[in-house]
């Protein structure tokens, strides 16, 4: 604090600090604490709201369980009540987007790392980065394109003699294929960076010490690169898991018939039903538990917080 | 076990870069053997080709008598020590050392043992559970080396892995890493730019310069009989003269210079016609009043003398302004002369080196 004053001077660092506190209270906190506070208590026609029947309940949270539904899973049917299904398939989706962004990223952070000489290495970050400069609307539109029924794909992979019937893309996986393929698209680069960031600041001479000691190029992964970078890619991981689990434009243009996603949901209770309260609740749900399962997660994997924030 | 290294016409471009050039040497199973020279000179990559991390673009490298061409390091007897150690941060120490052994498929029990082995081999016992950054430069050390033998190297190829330590600590891992490789004869090849390791603890030293071995010997040789200038001037300290050889017979002769006609030694392949000079140590040069007629003598003033305990360094100044040195043993009862005094040095025939002079000598000199 001193420090700032002594270098900004009075004025500039009081300023500073009054806009941030600004920025936190009035844009991020207070209207948290509006929405939480509307998440307890009933939708109600106007002239009702503050009479008799506006009181504090946790009823809006209670009916992510109504409306049970059959579902089949591996050959058993269950009754689940269908928003909670919904999110329990977003967190399961999110999780594999999260791993395939993952996939994708680790021999590409690998090859940007270690590979390729420094000097390519701008024009490659440029490459990466470019397509980001399209709205992530625009993005997930192409990819609604490439993925339709008789689109490019399926014309491209005919021609190639790979596939003779055109194929239903967006079905995969359940119907959410279009869905991971969108999402990780969308995401990718906030896995890349972290992970290629762990991986540049790994010492080389490591990689040919385990070489030179009898090491198989998985085994270097395995017990020197991936340990190395582990907090890159929990924070990758958390960081994608987290947006793909938030997500509500991919979902809705990439999904399929079959595909539904929590923050549809949401979306649905706020501007179709005009239930603020109920939607509000829902989305404090997406958050606590996301940011429980993060935690769990980590725990699991053994990382802290603060390598993440390194 | 131990295996011998040989190297037969090696030579290693990188783009337009030559950096090892045709190469040839045998180092023989269980010898320490260095590669000493400037920076630059190709002898890391001299030890990358052995351990298989590059491929000579040349010529062929054999352990053994085994040709290594399309071998990788991981399948190569060969073990390595980084400059900088390279040991796993996140692994304890004992994990490091038996990573080879991980890798091998060999059982924790039978690793934990080994590791416990070596360690106390490295005389460093009991450290196995602490991590590479609780020790202290010297016990690193001992660790890199602990972990490059888990793996029963024929050959260990040591890349300056002293030059991080300090002075003292320096010295003493010296005579360490030659009591290793005593103990377990496996074959040495070190690299250093630090005449003082290379000549201290090799059984033999190969120069290294632009590529190019100038000379390949035991220690004694290279620094008593440098096969050329640039190996004179890079091992040890040298006074020259420039002038023209003069009568020559049986590798001895007369050599001209502005300070008088000395008497001199031939070096290797040196002729009237050659590019060549005088060199002559600082250890060689004596202090005469009055010179003997017909002996090597150059008048000189004393500029400075630099008493350094066992010896003195003293700078002199001939008639044409040439600077020249000599060093004494310390001695009490005769002293080095006084700083500002007039006097004479003298060497002797044997002493006057004439040595063929390259490119490469000049390119010493500048380091």
């Amino acid at each position: 604090m001193s420090e700032l004053i002594r270098r900004f001077g009075t004025l500039l660092t009081t300023v500073a600090i009054l806009l941030t506190a600004f920025w936190l209270l009035f844009l991020v906190i207070f209207p948290y604490l509006g929405l939480f506070e509307q998440s307890f208590r009933p939708y109600l026609p106007v002239d009702e709201i503050g009479g008799p029947n506006d009181f504090y309940s946790v009823n809006n949270y209670l009916s992510m369980f109504h409306n049970p539904t059959e579902i089949n899973l591996l050959g058993l049917t269950f009754s689940v009540p269908i928003h909670l299904w919904v999110f329990f398939i977003t967190i399961l989706y999110s999780s594999i987007t999260a791993l395939a962004a993952l996939l994708l990223c680790y021999p590409l952070a690998y090859y940007m790392a270690k590979v390729i000489p420094p000097k390519s290495l701008p024009t490659f970050l440029l490459l990466l980065v470019i397509p980001m400069w399209v709205s992530e609307l625009l993005r997930a539109f192409a990819w609604f394109i490439i993925l339709a029924f008789n689109g490019p794909l399926t014309i491209v992979l005919q021609d190639l003699h790979i596939i003779t019937d055109p194929v239903r893309w967006v079905n995969g996986l359940g119907g959410y294929s279009g869905v991971v393929i969108g999402l990780v698209y969308a995401y990718i680069l906030f896995m890349l960076f972290p992970v290629y960031n762990s991986m540049s600041s790994l010492d080389t001479n490591q990689l040919e010490a385990a070489e030179d000691l009898g090491a198989r190029w998985w085994q270097t992964h395995w017990r020197v690169v991936v340990p190395h970078c582990k907090p890159g890619i929990a924070s990758g991981s958390v960081t994608v898991f987290m947006l793909a689990a938030g997500s509500i434009l991919v979902p809705t243009l990439v999904g399929s018939t079959r595909s539904r996603w929590f923050t549809e949901i949401i979306q649905q209770w706020m501007f179709e039903s005009q239930d603020w309260n109920t939607g509000a609740a829902y989305a404090f749900v997406l958050l606590i538990v996301c940011t429980i399962f993060v935690t769990l997660m980590m725990r699991f994997f053994k990382v802290g917080l603060a390598d993440i924030a390194k | 076990m131990t295996a011998s290294v040989e190297l037969r016409g090696v030579s290693m471009d990188f783009d337009k870069y030559r950096a090892v050039d045709d190469v040839s040497v045998k180092i023989n199973p269980g010898e320490f053997f260095s590669f000493l020279g400037p920076s630059g000179c190709g002898k890391t990559t001299i030890l990358r080709m052995v351990s298989g991390f590059i491929e000579p673009t040349k010529g062929q490298v054999l352990i053994g008598d085994q040709d290594m061409r399309g071998i990788g390091p991981n399948k190569r007897p060969t073990a390595m020590i980084f400059q900088n150690l390279a040991l796993f941060p996140l692994m304890s120490v004992w994990e490091n050392i038996a990573f080879g052994l991980e890798m091998r498929g060999v059982d924790k029990a039978a690793r934990r043992a080994k590791a416990e082995e070596l360690l106390t081999l490295v005389e460093l016992p009991g450290v196995g559970d602490r991590y590479a950054s609780q020790l202290s430069g010297g016990q690193r050390q001992r660790v890199a080396i602990a972990r490059a033998l888990a793996v029963e190297p024929q050959v260990m190829l040591l890349d300056e892995p002293l030059s991080a330590l300090d002075l003292k600590l320096r010295q003493h891992m010296r005579s360490e890493l030659r009591a290793i490789q005593k103990r377990t004869n496996v074959t040495f090849i070190y690299i250093t730019h630090d005449q003082g390791e290379a000549l201290a603890m090799s059984d033999r030293v190969a120069v290294m310069s632009r590529g190019k071995i100038q000379q390949v010997d035991v220690p004694q040789k290279i620094y008593n009989n440098p096969s050329n200038g640039f190996v004179a001037s890079f091992v040890g300290e040298n006074n020259k003269f420039t002038g023209t050889l003069g009568a020559i017979s049986k590798g001895q002769g007369k050599f001209k210079t502005d300070a008088g006609e000395f008497a001199v030694t031939l070096g290797e392949g040196v002729t009237k016609d050659s590019k060549y000079r005088l060199y002559i140590r600082p250890e060689h040069v004596g202090f005469v009043a009055k010179p003997k007629a017909g002996g090597n003598a150059v008048p000189v003033t004393v500029e400075d003398v630099s008493f350094e305990g066992n010896f003195a360094t003293v700078n002199l100044r001939d008639k044409t302004g040439r600077r020249l040195s000599a060093e004494v043993r310390n001695d009490p009862l005769n002293p080095p002369p006084a700083v500002g005094s007039k006097t004479n040095i003298t060497f002797d025939q044997d002493k006057a080196l004439v040595l063929l002079d390259s490119e490469a000598s000049a390119y010493a000199e500048k380091d």
